[in-house]
This record gives C-alpha cells, sequence and structure tokens, in this order.
C-alpha cells in the first residue's frame, strides 16, 4: 500500500480565538459590518467636504434634539442589555427576563422614533431625492430666505440620499436587532439560559452593542457635525 | 461558559452614567458658537471615539477577552482605513 506510508496522524485541535463558535462568529461577522458601515461613513464624509454647497447645517433641517433623545434612549438599552448579561451570569432568571423585556422595548421604541423623525422629515418636504416640490424646504430654499439660521443650498438631493442611506441601514439593523432580542427573550421565557449557559444573551448583546456604537459614531458625523 | 458563579461585574451603570454625560457634552459642544468649526469638529469626533471605546470594552467585554480575539475585533481597523484612503483617492484624482 504505497498511500498508506505517507499518510500522517490529524493535526490536533487548536484552540483558535479561546472562545465557543457562536461567539467567534458574531465577531467575525461584526468585523465585516465595521467594513459595510465605514464604506457608508467615508462615502459620506468625502461626499460631504467635497461638496459643502450642497449641505445643510444638521440643525436646519434634521431635528437634533429628538434625535439626542434618542441617542440617550439607545444608550439606556445597551444598559439594559449588558445588565441582563450580568443577570444571566449571576443566574438570576427574574432579572434577565426583565432586562430583556426593557431591551426589547426600548429598541423598539427607538425605531418608532427615528420613524417619527423621517415622517416629519418627509412632511418638511426633504426626501431621499431631494426637496419636494412645494414643500416649505423647497420654497425656502428658491426664495433664499434664512431658513433656521441660514440660506439652505438650491439641492439637498446628494445630502438626502446619503442620510437616509446611513440612518436608514441603522434603522433595518437595529429592527433586526429588536426581532433577535425578542426571540432571545422568548427563550428566556422557557428557561432555555442558565448561569453555565448563555451564550444566546451574549451573542445577541455583543450584536446590540455594536449597533449602539454605530449610532454613537453617526449621530455624531450626521447630526452634530 | 467563562463564568459559572456570581462575577464581580464591571461598573455597568458607571459606564453609562459616562455615555450620557459624554453625549450632553457633545450637544454642548456641537452648538457652541465661540470655537471655529475645526476646534469642534476635533472635539466631537474625540468625544465620539471615547464614547465608542467605552461601549467597546466594558459592554462587549473586549477589555476582558483574551488578546487573540481583541486582534480580532481590531483587525478591521486598518482594513477600514484602507477603504476610506482608497475612496479618498478616488474623489481627488
Amino acid at each position: 500500500m504505497a498511500h498508506a506510508a505517507v499518510m500522517r496522524p490529524p493535526a490536533p485541535a487548536e484552540p483558535g480565538a479561546g472562545v465557543y463558535n457562536a461567539k467567534l462568529g458574531m465577531w467575525v461577522f461584526l468585523g465585516s459590518e465595521v467594513m459595510f458601515f465605514t464604506a457608508l461613513i467615508g462615502s459620506y464624509i468625502i461626499l460631504r467636504f467635497g461638496n459643502e454647497q450642497y449641505w445643510a447645517q444638521p440643525a436646519q433641517i434634521l431635528n437634533v434634539p429628538i434625535t439626542a433623545f434618542n441617542t440617550f434612549w439607545l444608550i439606556c438599552s445597551s444598559v439594559t442589555m449588558v445588565k441582563a448579561f450580568a443577570a444571566a451570569q449571576d443566574g438570576n432568571q427574574k432579572a434577565l427576563r426583565g432586562w430583556l423585556v426593557a431591551t426589547v422595548v426600548i429598541g423598539a421604541m427607538f425605531v418608532g422614533i427615528q420613524a417619527y423623525e423621517y415622517a416629519q422629515l418627509i412632511h418638511l418636504g426633504f426626501l431621499p431625492s431631494g426637496y419636494r416640490a412645494g414643500s416649505e424646504l423647497a420654497e425656502a430654499a428658491a426664495a433664499g430666505t434664512p431658513y433656521h439660521g441660514s440660506a439652505l443650498p438650491a439641492s439637498v438631493s446628494l445630502y438626502g440620499a446619503t442620510f437616509y442611506t446611513m440612518t436608514g441601514f441603522h434603522g433595518f439593523h437595529v429592527t433586526m436587532g429588536v426581532i433577535c432580542m425578542a426571540f432571545v427573550t422568548w427563550k428566556a421565557f422557557r428557561g432555555s439560559y442558565t448561569a453555565t449557559d448563555h451564550r444566546g444573551v451574549e451573542v445577541i448583546g455583543l450584536y446590540w452593542h455594536f449597533v449602539d456604537l454605530v449610532w454613537i459614531i453617526l449621530f455624531t458625523i450626521v447630526y452634530l457635525i | 461558559m467563562e463564568q459559572t458563579e456570581h462575577a464581580k461585574h464591571p461598573p455597568y451603570v458607571g459606564i453609562f452614567a459616562a455615555l450620557a454625560v459624554l453625549t450632553a457634552l457633545e450637544l454642548g459642544v456641537a452648538f457652541f458658537e465661540n470655537w471655529p468649526k475645526r476646534v469642534i469638529i476635533l472635539v466631537l469626533v474625540f468625544l465620539a471615539i471615547w464614547k465608542a471605546l467605552l461601549v467597546a470594552l466594558y459592554y462587549m467585554h473586549l477589555r476582558f477577552e483574551p488578546n487573540r480575539l481583541r486582534i480580532l475585533a481590531l483587525a478591521p481597523l486598518p482594513l477600514a482605513v484602507i477603504l476610506v484612503i482608497a475612496v479618498i483617492t478616488e474623489y481627488v484624482w
């Protein structure tokens, strides 16, 4: 048997990253998400600073106070999530369920407030394609009259497209997070997580905190700068 | 799981308070009219990075993870910089 002579024993198992597979998989996924959001944010920065004349000051069109409240709200959801994880580590089922429910509710409210913000902006005349013809914003831009401090740009199609793309994709991520979190919460009510095995809570928590982290960057770049 | 007994948890509520204060500070800086725009942008970016680090280190527990996982988590950052530089060169030239 010629080929038997070259056979070697299988390689020993490698320790990998030292964490369980689902957690490793989530981190790899989050790595790809970093690239995804970098592409969006990088494009936004380059388009914006190369076309300043087509960008309104954030507070001119966007509702910064309500978004600031929403940012605070998302931070609240991060602390409820991490408290749920701590409760799972301690084996405190009641606290785990309570914190998870709070996270789902706060996350859903974030999406609701964002939907309200979009409805308000669309009513005002700020669309992904630019001004809506005949809207308050379109008329103010055409007349060149000051609007919340200074004149509006002649066109905001680039601004509208990038704004809705970035915040929309983030909102989509939050929505998916809320759905997955609701599933984890349902499992928590069924007693699936214990002090010795609460991987589902940790993995969804990583995703949730990442979504919060991305919003921290987006809020600064889109709403404050 | 790594921890099976009641663990001493990081100061999660303290981190939350820090994030809330930093967010309030961001709002104050963003509408502070006495500073040049460039200074305001630099301060805002600094505060955003500070907040992001707090979330990544404490809420995502990177501070307590093995080094190999930290490297994995940081791996996309150089790639992200390369991506942004590539887009900038495309725009400039």
